[in-house]
């Protein structure tokens, strides 16, 4: 079983170097790119937004009733900024990414599997890899930064929301100490990380699309594993690169 | 140039273990309609496969216009695909695509040409196939006959020399049937092209095909014009041609003996029943 969990990763990488080697050329069609940019992003907004919305809210409420117990509501506004730019905003944005665009991915390039589409590609001298996966691989790589500073923006709505409007944290302290405290290097780590996480997701994603099985349960079966896989590889992720920053 | 633009020799390929091609032998010579018949399951399809280099033989040679296609790199089969075109049997169309740019894919692909002159080429293609009106069409808005028409002429849109196809008459109705026989052979007649027909309609081959091959059991069984095939003393041949139900080919999957297999059931030998 370790073996061939070693063998998966293996042709993951090598998939990897071959999805790269097809990027450069794909990128000289940038109609294509934007296009699936378009897909894996815009088509996900309603609901990042939505989440978004509702995660800022809780931590809202959750940072009010815990930081009340030391009298120090005034820093609601730096635990929402943090615990978004840094963790939430991220992780949250991928698993939902995961789930909607992920799987949209895989389900399509697996039926264009199974429909013999690639194959006819293929008989035609075109490489399904250029023209098919590289390109949505590198939408689903550029869309997923810009989903989590959206998520971040609306989440951080959300608990001002929350936190000034209906429990009472002073306005001017709530943005005043976010300002001060919240430093260039944190939205750094949450940029990396959302950047990591858009490019395990995407190759996930496309990967197990591209080496479905051409039936109805294959595509399915892959579809599911698409999302166990870019979840679990997020969270596992979240705290290697978690730990690396914090070990600077 | 040689007069042989496929060559098959001495194949053998196997899948999980059991054999699908054992010695096979067979060539398509240029300018003709090549046929290769067989019963369903006799790997035709995988044929195609093997002949432009979609998986590899265990043993034996394949040659497309002169070239090892086995020995061939990535780079070099890409280039000797350009030289084929290929109807899969559910034309494969793009579906993201309308009918115009499906039939374009190709040349955008792999020519640089004015926009005029690609919007000429592509509708003097679809207006072979008579689906000029079509143009606009996304495939999911076709029937199985048109399908197959538009992935006829996306095949032909790069001028190949050798055309291929997959079971070119399943699900047709009789007209569509028909369009798709003529056009098969006008097209080979026209643009003097060879090609290959896989498929085991054994009237509509006949009125087309220059020379036929029946496959069975991994091995060419009988060759020649649908005349001659016809009139074969073989019974595996007359079995094929006249479509009996039982014969060589049985009619039955290989299966332990019908008696002892009811009676062993209701003794309870099968695993998971209560006895």
């Amino acid at each position: 079983m370790i073996v061939a969990a070693l063998q998966r990763v293996g042709a993951v990488g090598v998939f990897l170097g071959r999805v790269l080697a097809q990027c450069a050329p794909a990128l000289l069609r940038p109609r294509s790119v934007v296009h699936q940019v378009y897909n894996a992003g815009a088509r996900s907004l309603i609901i990042i937004m939505l989440c978004g919305l509702f995660v800022g809210m809780v931590l809202g409420l959750q940072g009010f009733d815990l930081l009340q117990r030391f009298g120090s509501e005034d820093a609601l506004g730096v635990a929402a900024a943090l615990g978004l730019l840094k963790e939430l905003g991220p992780v949250v944005t991928a698993l939902l990414f995961a789930g909607r665009a992920g799987t949209a991915l895989t389900s399509e390039i697996g039926l264009m599997r199974a429909t013999d589409q690639l194959t006819a590609m293929e008989m035609m001298a075109v490489d399904p890899l250029r023209h098919v996966v590289a390109p949505r691989f590198l939408g689903g790589v550029i869309a997923m930064p810009l989903l989590v500073a959206v998520f971040n923006v609306i989440g951080l709505f959300g608990a001002q929301l929350i936190g000034v409007q209906l429990m009472g944290v002073d306005t001017g302290a709530f943005w005043s100490q976010m300002q001060s405290a919240v430093e260039l290097d944190d939205v750094n780590e949450g940029i990396v990380k959302s950047v990591c996480f858009g490019v395990a997701c995407s190759l996930v994603a496309v990967y197990e699309g591209y080496t479905a099985k051409p039936t109805a349960e294959g595509v399915g079966l892959a579809t599911t594993r698409t999302v166990v896989i870019s979840s679990v590889l997020t969270l596992l992720l979240d705290y290697m690169l978690t730990a690396a920053f914090l070990g600077r | 140039m040689s007069d042989t633009v496929v060559k098959v020799s001495d194949l053998q390929y196997r899948v999980a273990g059991r054999a699908i091609f054992d010695g096979l032998d067979l060539e398509a010579r240029r300018g003709r309609v090549t046929a290769i018949m067989g019963p369903s399951g006799t790997g035709k399809t995988t044929l195609l496969r093997l002949i432009t280099g979609q998986v590899k033989p265990e043993r034996g040679q394949l040659q497309v216009f002169g070239q090892d296609v086995v020995s061939l790199r990535k780079p070099e089969l890409y280039a000797l695909r350009r030289r084929m075109g290929m109807l899969f049997q559910n034309g494969a169309l793009l579906t993201d695509l309308s009918v115009f740019e499906n039939v374009a894919f190709p040349v955008r692909e792999h020519a640089r040409l004015p926009e005029a002159v690609l919007r000429q080429l592509v509708l003097t293609k679809l207006h072979a196939v008579g689906l000029r009106g079509a143009a606009d069409l996304m495939p999911a808005e076709l029937s199985g006959g048109m399908a197959r028409r538009v992935a006829l002429a996306r095949a032909i849109v790069m001028d190949p020399e050798l055309l291929i196809y997959d079971e070119p008459f399943v699900g047709l109705d009789p007209i569509s049937m028909s369009v798709i026989v003529r056009l098969i052979r006008e097209l080979n007649d026209a643009l003097g092209i060879t090609s290959i027909v896989v498929s085991h309609d054994v009237d509509e081959l006949a009125s087309i095909a220059h020379h036929s091959y029946l496959l069975s059991g991994g091995k060419v069984v009988a060759e020649g014009s649908p005349a001659e095939l016809r009139d074969s003393p073989l019974e595996v041949v007359r079995q094929f041609m006249s479509g009996e139900p039982d014969g060589p080919v049985p009619f039955h999957y290989p299966a332990p003996d019908y008696h002892s297999q009811l009676l062993g059931e209701r003794d309870g030998s099968r695993p998971g029943d209560r006895s």
